[in-house]
C-alpha cells in the first residue's frame, strides 16, 4: 500500500524518483516533493478508502439505528434495553472489538466495518429517538384531529420534525467514524490510518507522511462536518427560526 | 363554495373514563341548529373539551350518540369524519416545518386536491382571516400568537367543513388581540354560517360569541342550554346564576346596542357623543364616567340621530 520502503540507517528512500530532496534527507516536517510524488500512489487511495469505510459504516449504522429507534419509539418498553445495547457496544474499546471479531471475520474490511458500524449506533439511536419524541403534543393532536392516519402522521409530521436531531446525529456519527476509522490500520492496510501507521513505524518517525495523512483525516472530518451542516440548513430551513 | 351547515345533535352522549369516579360527560343531550354557534362553558371538570372531542372521536363515546345531519358519527369512517370537520385548538398546533400555505392546505392535500387549487385556496383564506398574501411562504415561527391563530382558523376552514370544532381558540391570546379576533370571527361567521362548537371557560366570551350557551357543571351535566339573553335574564338555578356572575344584568346590557332603542329628539347641547353601534353596557359606562343623564347618539357618518336617557338604557 505505501509508496516507500525503509532503507537502513536513514530516512525513507523513494525508488524511481531520482535523488530525494534535502528536506526528505533530513526528515523535515513537510516535504512538498514527497507529497506530490506520493499523492497518487499513497494518499489519494487511502483517502478514498477512508471515505468508503465511513460512508458504509454510517449508512448501515443509520439503517440499523433507525429500525431500532422505530421499535423503541413504538414500544417504550424496548427503549431502555435497546439504548443499553448501543451503549454497551460503544463502550467496548475499538482495538479490543477488532481483536474479538478477527476469529469470526478475519483480517478483512468486513471486520473493520462491523466495528465502525456498531459505534455509530449509540449516537444515531439516541438522536433519532430524541427527534421523534420532540414533536410537540399540540402538533400531534391537530394532525390527529384533521384526519391524518397513523402512517401519515409519522411520514409527514413526526419524521420531518425529527429531521434536525437526526441530521445532527448523522453529523456527529460521521465525524466520529472518520476519526475512529484510522484505527482500522491496526488490522489491515486500509484507509488513512495505513500511512499514519507506516510513518509511526519508521525508526525516527517519518514526519511528512504523518502530517500529510493525519492532516488529510482532519481535513476530511472538517469537510464532512461542514457539508452536513450545510445539508442540515438546506433540508430544514424552518428549524433555525425557532 | 358554500357547503350547507350541518345540524349537530348530542343524544344522551356519555363519556366515562375507566377507573375514574363519575362521568366526564353525563347524558348530554342538545341540538345545535345548522349555522349556529354553540358555546359549551363551565368550570374545569365540566367536560366541555371532552364533549367537543367526542364529536370528532378524538375521545370515544361510552354510550349515547352524536349525529351530524342525522348520521351517527359512529357510522362514518374515522379519518373521513375528521377531515370533514374543521378543528381549531388553543395552542393552534400548526406544523412548524411547513409554510403557512402548506399548513392551510393540509386537509385539502389529504383529500387529494391539486397544488394549484391549494395555492389559490390558501391565498383566498389568508385574505379572509385578514392576513397579507405574503404570509403564504412564511413559517409558523415567524408569526405572532394572534397571527398563528388566524392561520389555525384558515386551516380549519380550508376544506370548507359544514361543522367546526373550536377548543378555546383564543384562550392563549392577550385580551386586546382576543377581542379583535372574536369580532373578526363573528364577522366571518356572519358570511360563512357554519355550525360551530366553540368551547371557552370565559363567560364573557361565551356571551359575545354564542348563539346558544351550554352551561356544564362538574361531572359533565348540562345545567342550562339557552340563548345568552335568556341565560342572563333567567338562569335556571343558583349554579348558573353564580357562574354567569352577579353582574349578569350588566352583561345582558352588552347584548343590545343603541340601535335597538327608541331615541328622543335632541334638545340640549354639549352631551357626550356615542356611536349608534355601541352596546348598552358601554353606553352606561360613558354615562357614569361623564356624570350625566343623557347621551347624544350619532350615526356611522357622524350625524346626530337622537338622545338616549339613563332610564332608557336601564329600562
Amino acid at each position: 500500500m505505501t509508496g516507500f520502503r525503509l532503507a537502513d540507517g536513514g530516512g525513507p528512500v523513494i525508488p524511481n524518483f531520482g535523488q530525494p530532496s534535502a528536506c526528505l534527507k533530513h526528515n523535515g516536517w513537510f516535504c512538498t516533493d514527497w507529497m506530490s510524488n506520493h499523492w497518487g500512489d499513497t494518499l489519494q487511495p487511502a483517502l478514498v478508502q477512508h471515505i468508503e469505510l465511513t460512508l458504509i459504516a454510517v449508512g448501515i449504522g443509520f439503517a440499523i439505528a433507525f429500525l431500532l429507534a422505530l421499535v423503541g419509539f413504538r414500544w417504550r418498553l424496548f427503549d431502555a434495553p435497546l439504548g443499553g445495547l448501543t451503549d454497551f457496544l460503544y463502550a467496548i474499546p475499538s482495538l479490543a472489538l477488532f481483536q474479538l471479531l478477527v476469529p469470526l471475520t478475519g483480517l478483512t474490511v468486513t471486520t473493520v466495518e462491523i466495528g465502525l458500524t456498531s459505534y455509530t449506533l449509540f449516537i444515531l439511536y439516541r438522536n433519532i429517538l430524541a427527534g421523534l419524541r420532540s414533536v410537540p403534543g399540540e402538533v400531534l393532536e391537530s394532525a390527529r384531529g384533521m384526519g391524518f392516519t397513523r402512517l401519515q402522521t409519522f411520514v409527514r409530521v413526526e419524521l420531518p420534525l425529527a429531521a434536525p436531531a437526526i441530521l445532527a446525529g448523522i453529523r456527529i456519527a460521521t465525524v466520529a467514524t472518520i476519526s475512529i476509522a484510522t484505527v482500522a490500520a491496526f488490522l489491515i492496510q486500509y484507509g488513512l490510518g495505513a500511512p499514519i501507521f507506516d510513518a509511526i513505524e519508521t525508526p525516527d518517525l517519518f514526519k511528512t507522511e504523518l502530517l500529510a495523512s493525519g492532516g488529510l483525516a482532519i481535513l476530511l472530518a472538517l469537510s464532512a462536518d461542514g457539508l452536513l451542516a450545510v445539508a442540515q440548513r438546506a433540508l430544514t430551513p424552518w428549524s433555525r427560526l425557532r | 363554495m358554500p357547503t350547507e351547515a350541518a345540524e349537530l345533535v348530542f343524544d344522551e352522549a356519555t363519556k366515562v373514563y375507566p377507573g375514574r369516579e363519575g362521568a366526564a360527560v353525563d347524558h348530554l343531550s342538545l341540538t345545535v341548529p345548522a349555522g349556529e354557534i354553540c358555546v359549551p362553558v363551565g368550570p374545569s371538570g365540566g367536560g366541555k373539551t371532552t364533549a367537543l372531542k367526542l364529536v370528532n372521536r378524538l375521545i370515544s363515546l361510552t354510550s349515547g350518540d352524536i349525529r351530524i345531519d342525522g348520521t351517527s358519527i359512529l357510522q362514518h369512517d374515522l379519518v373521513e369524519l375528521r377531515r370533514s370537520i374543521g378543528y381549531v385548538i388553543q395552542q393552534v398546533g400548526l406544523f412548524p416545518h411547513m409554510t403557512i400555505e402548506a399548513n392551510i392546505g393540509t386537509v385539502p392535500k389529504l383529500l387529494g386536491r391539486q397544488r394549484s387549487w391549494i395555492k389559490t385556496r390558501s391565498a383566498e383564506l389568508l385574505d379572509l382571516v385578514g392576513l397579507d398574501p405574503s404570509y403564504a411562504k412564511r413559517y409558523p415561527a415567524q408569526l405572532s400568537g394572534g397571527e398563528r391563530q388566524r392561520v389555525g382558523l384558515a386551516r380549519a376552514l380550508a376544506a370548507n367543513p359544514a361543522l367546526m370544532l373550536m377548543d378555546e381558540p383564543f384562550g392563549a391570546i392577550d385580551p386586546i388581540v382576543r377581542a379583535r379576533l372574536q369580532d373578526e370571527f363573528l364577522r366571518l361567521q356572519h358570511e360563512l354560517r357554519k355550525t360551530v362548537v366553540f368551547v371557552t371557560h370565559d363567560v364573557d366570551e361565551a356571551i359575545k360569541v354564542g348563539d346558544r350557551i351550554a352551561i356544564l357543571r362538574e361531572g359533565g351535566r348540562l345545567a342550562q342550554y339557552d340563548t345568552p339573553q335568556r341565560i342572563l335574564e333567567h338562569p335556571v338555578d343558583d349554579f348558573v346564576a353564580d357562574f354567569v356572575g352577579r353582574d349578569r344584568a350588566l352583561k345582558a346590557l352588552s347584548l343590545r346596542t343603541l340601535r335597538e332603542l327608541e331615541l328622543k329628539p335632541v334638545h340640549e347641547n354639549g352631551l357626550p357623543r356615542v356611536p349608534v353601534g355601541t352596546n348598552l353596557r358601554e353606553a352606561l359606562a360613558v354615562l357614569i364616567a361623564e356624570r350625566c343623564d343623557a347621551l347624544l347618539v350619532v350615526g356611522d357618518d357622524g350625524s346626530a340621530l337622537g338622545v338616549v336617557r339613563r332610564e332608557d338604557l336601564l329600562g
